[in-house]
């Protein structure tokens, strides 16, 4: 296996211009209207609103303003699928669909897929849909037919400001850690790093670097395994299921005696 | 900004609609009327045998059904098999820990214990010339492993699709461990309401209906103390049905699905209508928490 590889994002020298969503639509050939509809969004410059089957990069704009307008200020964010180390999607998957590559990412084989979308109800992030062309659950890939050619991914390699970086998660962990250590030092206290580490879901190999909280850039604080309530959910399932037995068992044995009861009354 | 009461509320919809709504509703009379047709095989009378074969001929029918809609219900469809087999090296394709897998096989072993019982019911009545199939019904030793077998696997049907809906990041839906215990409950709640409306006018000779009846209450009953402990065990993210699918749960399945048919079954009064709303109640539970879920 070579090298967990992934994104770095460093949201605060995002200036929104979208390039990466442009480059991700040409390389994977995704349509850049839905079946020719163009909808504006109207109250916002981002017209895409979220990550789809067609969408695998969505630049997020979080308008932060006073309610009379005089200061405000612009989040930026280019989001994608979080290529979880421990991924919800990859884990219910009943077609085995969902794989892992030996770039440590999470791809979507669409030959597999059935489109049953257990997936889209797994993952935390809202990342998956499905894509209405191949009738099947899409997603960013990391780009792996690039990987595979030794090239990076079309996004990354068209982010002008460098806020979306590329590289092994090792590297790239130390080079954010530096970048929070200098926005620190400056004065940007706010300044941290969301799914850095091993602490949530074993690790994201596309992970942040943020300066307000997650909620606001409409990403889940504590995201959590599907799985955890597998355990539980049976057992309960099967105490029901008990229960209703011996209400059963209870209900046609005493039969005779209360039927009997009931006759005997006038 | 208004700062949502769990992390499931960031995730995306799956757009499971009515074609899973009525999955729910059908598998549930599937596994459920099997499981109760064996209650009545093992512990009824010789008397009560055509209630049990009714329980029988309602699940197979409602098992082809379900996957059908199953089926249905995907966006590729004709990659059903998926679910059973690797797509790539045709081996046989499960994840233990993948309701979703788990189901698959769930429910195709169960259609085949459906189609054997419902088959064996047939030729116990008279209605298929097939002495072997009579062999395959309880209380012989066949039957009785197929029963208690099939039986089990019945309950697995009505309620891993409970576990299924916990066992994502959706609000509502995995803010709960109880969905799996609720559904198994209803399941038999309408399966025993079912029983009831169709067995009709026959059934006075039978001394299992009043049974059947006096323990749909008690299920009924039961029903209603796990869908308040599942409300209970969402906690803030009970914030997801403070809307008016709160006021149809209420409404729709606590007053009409519930507490109405106890009413009626405690008066002694229209038992046919006290199984119809039981019925009108378990489809409505089962839409509510489809989508409620995903209008967050």
């Amino acid at each position: 296996m070579a090298e967990p590889m992934g994104f770095y994002t460093d949201t605060t020298v995002c200036i929104g211009c979208k390039a990466c969503e442009v480059a991700c639509k040409e390389w994977n050939q995704l349509p850049s209207t839905n079946g020719g509809q163009n909808t504006l969004s109207g109250d916002s410059y981002d017209n895409t609103r979220a990550l789809d089957g067609i969408h695998w990069r969505h630049v997020k704009f979080v308008e932060q303003f006073t309610d009379d307008r005089k200061d405000g200020r612009w989040l930026l964010m280019s989001d994608v699928c979080k290529h979880c180390v421990n991924a919800p999607c990859l884990e219910v998957c009943p077609t085995n669909a969902i794989i892992r590559t030996e770039f440590d990412t999470v791809v979507i084989q669409s030959d597999t897929c059935n489109g049953c979308r257990d997936c889209i109800a797994a993952c935390p992030f809202g990342v998956i849909e499905i894509n209405p062309v191949s009738g099947t659950a899409q997603k960013c890939t990391l780009c792996y037919d690039r990987l595979q050619g030794g090239l990076e991914p079309a996004c990354s390699k068209a982010c002008p400001t460098q806020s979306i970086q590329f590289g092994t998660i090792r590297e790239l962990r130390g080079r954010a850690q530096k970048r929070v250590d200098q926005l620190q030092q400056m004065g940007e206290k706010r300044a941290y790093l969301y799914g850095a580490d091993d602490k949530m879901l074993g690790g994201l190999n596309s992970f942040y670097l943020l300066v307000d909280k997650p909620e606001v850039y409409g990403l889940p604080p504590d995201p959590k395994m599907p799985t955890r309530n597998l355990k539980m959910g049976s057992w309960f399932s099967a105490l029901g299921a008990i229960v209703v037995g011996l209400m059963g068992v209870i209900n046609f044995r005493n039969r005779g005696t209360s039927e009997n009861a009931g006759e005997g009354r006038p | 900004m208004n700062t949502p009461p769990s992390s499931t509320f960031f995730s995306a919809p799956p757009d499971w609609g009515w074609l899973i709504v009525l999955y729910f509703f059908v598998g549930g009379l599937a596994g459920g009327s099997y499981f109760l047709a064996v209650l009545i095989d093992f512990f009824g009378r010789p008397e009560d045998r055509p209630l049990a074969r009714l329980g029988y001929y309602i699940s197979f029918p409602c098992i082809i059904l379900s996957g059908l809609l199953l089926t249905l219900d995907l966006t590729r469809p004709e990659r059903f098999w998926h679910m059973l087999f690797d797509a790539h090296s045709f081996s046989p394709m499960f994840k233990a820990w993948s309701p979703m897998s788990i189901g698959s096989w769930a429910l195709t072993i169960f259609g085949l214990f459906s189609l054997l019982s419902f088959l064996s019911a047939l030729a116990e009545a008279g209605r298929l010339k097939w002495p072997a199939a009579r062999r395959i019904r309880a209380p012989g030793v066949l039957g009785g492993v197929l029963s208690v077998l099939g039986g089990l696997l019945g309950f697995f049907v009505a309620g891993y699709t409970g576990v299924l809906l916990s066992v994502t990041n959706r609000p509502i839906w995995s803010d709960t461990p109880l969905l799996g215990m609720l559904f198994v409950v209803s399941a038999a709640s309408i399966s025993a309401a079912l029983m009831l409306l169709l067995v009709g006018k026959s059934g006075g000779k039978m001394p299992g209906v009043r049974a059947l009846h006096r323990m749909d209450a008690w299920v009924v009953v039961l029903e209603l103390i796990v869908l308040v402990a599942v409300v209970i065990s969402l906690g803030p993210g009970a914030r997801a049905v403070m809307n008016s699918w709160g006021v149809l749960l209420l409404v729709g399945v606590v007053l009409i699905g519930m507490l109405a048919p106890l009413a009626l079954y405690w008066r002694n009064l229209n038992a046919t209508a006290a199984a119809v709303l039981v019925l009108v109640g378990g489809f409505i539970l089962r839409l509510v928490i489809v989508f409620s879920a995903q209008g967050v």
